[in-house]
């Protein structure tokens, strides 16, 4: 298969781009920073199956929609036709640095919502101008539900699932298959700095889940799996619990 | 403020700061840090400066050529991963300590060396080409054997107080199928084995023993000599290799178990399980034979919750097998109760300005560690002085610096390169204070 990945680099996008190449597919990675695209392409080239697998990159900034349709041009040239499409990049903060910086939070909504959906409605057409294709892109659990820690990210995170699943049903008969991927807690340099709660999960077992998903057309998965389960407690509690609650 | 431990299981405080992209982050930190897997203070932080860059998610392979093995990688790339990655394609690291939890640059830090020594050197000295390194003064140099050649050996086993290190390039081996050929041998006393030790080094690539630290009189040393090498490809008959899967000790061991009598059973059945006397195994695991106790992840809980600590020395064979004698008989008399000791054949000394390995026979014995350890550690340590040997840091978190400096004839050269490149003494670790006496 031939993937385009925003937001490969590092974390969950790195693991699950890694499984791509080891598997032999090409990966076109975009990104904002060229040396780390170059760094991270070489990793993808060396774990192809003959050591020299597909290399290529190009700019490609979620804060910036005028890089978007070059980008994608860009990955089309280079791996002749594009398959599927993943978005793993995104913008993070917790609540309170949010709620003490309003430019962070306009950039973090603007970028989360808005850009990345107007990112998908590029790929959309790329893909479609082909007859179809795969898109998947990386929103979270905590756009499930209204939650204190996470009332801004989440938000941003909520409007994104609520467009992924309506993406989905509008077109899928036409060929787009859109996946909508709910990682719970992962240990990554992203929430490094983070105290992980029970059923903090592993990039790569995430990246195994996203990689069945993809395969299957999965619409949309939470994952680590456990994270299904929390999510329909969470999400059958009375607001009067869930004002009381921390989480 | 939380805590971090290396692998003895001995809280200090601190804290890791993880980045994916070591060479910005590098930039005014005190510290690197890997897996954390050695077993003393070498990866805790000095008390003033708590914070240490944890490099573990700097882990891209950045160029292989499998034309000549070259390899390059960033430093927290781990040798499970590397593994997992280039074993089903028959290549190997040319050096391999005795778990893969572990990240080159750790490798290259403690310059590790393993069960090969006495065929392969150590990891950094005999295989290592290049590193790319932040220096005290923020500069980011390659360094090599022609750029900057005084501080790539002073980094050799420089437990990370040269400077970060950033990638690491070495030269991987083909290896002719992913499986070892073994053969294993039961050993009565300790001249038999100090015998046999040399005898299997000259034949096989790879040896270790695992000797009964519980044995006096007739039947010290005791104990079983594994070795091995890589099977052929006919041997292996094409059968692919799986990873193993691993099992994690859920809690520290209780005290009630952790008894003269259970660790006497362990080596009891160890020794006399051995049936015959020299075993044929034919075709074993790699992870079975180089990593026996990776299988359980957190194994060090087995030590309970005071920790454990492991004391690894080497002893020059001019000092004889009864300088080994010597040793665990001190031991003994110390009351150390070891809960594996293990005993190697080493080649000759590396590159390395401070690698540990010499030409003589390596013992690490583990100990729990009790009110008592400091002076079985200092006994071992005037020991070790003595006999013309000494102890490897990584392992170290009780040596006293006037023994280390007594035992290290080399530590002024290595800290003259170390003052060049960092006068101001930036780059600290809980072992530099303790042992070198580095500012807190």
């Amino acid at each position: 298969m031939n993937i385009v990945m925003l937001g490969a680099t590092r974390g969950m996008g790195r693991a699950l781009a890694r499984l791509l190449a080891e598997r032999g597919d090409r990966v076109f990675l975009l990104g904002r920073d060229a040396e780390e695209l170059e760094r991270s392409a070489a990793d993808l080239a060396v774990r192809a199956p003959n050591f020299k697998g597909f290399r290529g990159h190009a700019p490609c900034d979620l804060s910036d929609t005028q890089s978007f349709a070059p980008a994608l041009r860009a990955a089309e040239e280079a791996l002749g036709r594009v398959d599927v499409v993943v978005v793993t990049a995104g913008l993070f903060a917790t609540q309170e640095q949010l709620e003490a910086d309003i430019d962070r939070t306009e950039l973090l909504l603007r970028v989360n919502f808005t850009n990345t959906v107007v990112f998908c409605e590029h790929a959309r057409a790329t893909l479609m101008a082909r007859g179809g294709g795969t898109l998947c892109v990386f929103s979270s659990v905590a756009g499930d539900r209204g939650r204190k820690p996470v009332a801004l990210y989440g938000a941003s995170k909520a409007g994104l699932s609520h467009y992924l699943e309506s993406l989905d049903h509008r077109f899928r008969d036409q060929g787009l298959v859109t996946i909508c991927v709910k990682p719970g807690f992962v240990n990554t340099g992203m929430t490094a700095g983070l105290k992980p709660p029970p059923f903090a999960g592993e990039p790569e077992k995430v990246a195994r889940d996203v990689l069945k998903a993809i395969d299957a057309g999965t619409p949309m998965i939470y994952t680590p799996s456990i994270w299904r389960l929390i999510m329909l407690v969470i999400l059958h509690l009375p607001r009067a619990v869930m004002r009381r609650v921390g989480f | 403020m939380t805590t971090l431990s290396g692998w003895g299981n001995v809280p200090a405080r601190g804290r890791e700061r993880l980045s994916e992209r070591i060479e910005r982050a590098s930039a005014g930190a005190v510290l690197s840090r890997g897996l954390g897997r050695s077993y003393g203070d070498s990866s805790l932080p000095p008390s003033s400066e708590p914070i240490v860059l944890g490099t573990r998610l700097a882990d891209r392979v950045l160029d292989f050529d499998p034309e000549t093995g070259a390899l390059r990688a960033e430093a927290g790339l781990s040798l499970l991963e590397l593994n997992r990655l280039m074993i089903p394609r028959r290549w190997f690291t040319p050096v391999t300590p005795g778990t893969q939890f572990v990240t080159l640059g750790g490798m290259v830090a403690a310059d590790v060396h393993g069960k090969g020594h006495h065929r392969a050197g150590c990891f950094a000295s005999q295989h290592v080409r290049a590193l790319r390194m932040r220096v005290a003064d923020g500069r980011v140099l390659e360094v090599s054997r022609d750029q900057h050649p005084d501080l790539l050996l002073a980094t050799f086993g420089g437990m990370g107080l040269t400077g970060h290190i950033l990638e690491v390039e070495f030269t991987m081996r083909r290896v002719a199928s992913p499986w070892i050929w073994s053969e294993s041998r039961r050993v009565d006393d300790l001249d038999e084995f100090i015998a046999r030790l040399k005898e299997t080094s000259v034949e096989w690539p790879y040896q270790v023993g695992i000797v009964d630290g519980l044995a006096r009189g007739e039947q010290l040393g005791r104990g079983i000599l594994d070795y091995g090498r890589w099977a052929t490809a006919e041997e292996a008959g094409g059968r692919p290799v799986r990873f193993k899967r691993r099992v994690t000790v859920p809690f520290s061991m209780p005290a009630a178990l952790r008894q003269r009598w259970s660790v006497g059973l362990f080596y009891s059945l160890l020794v006399r399980k051995h049936v015959p006397r020299h075993k044929r195994h034919g075709l074993r695991h790699f992870e079975d034979f180089f990593y026996p106790l990776d299988t359980f992840r957190r194994w060090n809980r087995l030590y309970g919750p005071r920790g454990f600590t492991q004391y690894q020395c080497v002893l020059p064979n001019a000092a004889g097998v009864s300088a080994v004698r010597r040793l665990l008989e001190v031991m003994a008399r110390e009351g150390g109760v070891p809960y594996l000791a293990i005993m190697k054949d080493c080649g000759p000394e590396g590159e390395g300005m401070l690698s540990f390995p010499m030409a003589g026979t390596s013992l690490a014995l583990d100990f729990p560690i009790t009110d008592d350890t400091q002076r079985l550690v200092d006994r071992l340590n005037e020991l070790v002085i003595r006999e013309g040997g000494r102890i490897y840091l990584a392992k170290d978190m009780f040596t006293r610096p006037e023994h280390f400096a007594a035992m290290e004839p080399r530590l002024a050269a290595w800290s003259a390169v170390r003052e060049r490149w960092d006068p101001e003494g930036a780059l600290r670790s809980a072992q530099s204070v303790r042992v070198l006496g580095d500012a807190p």
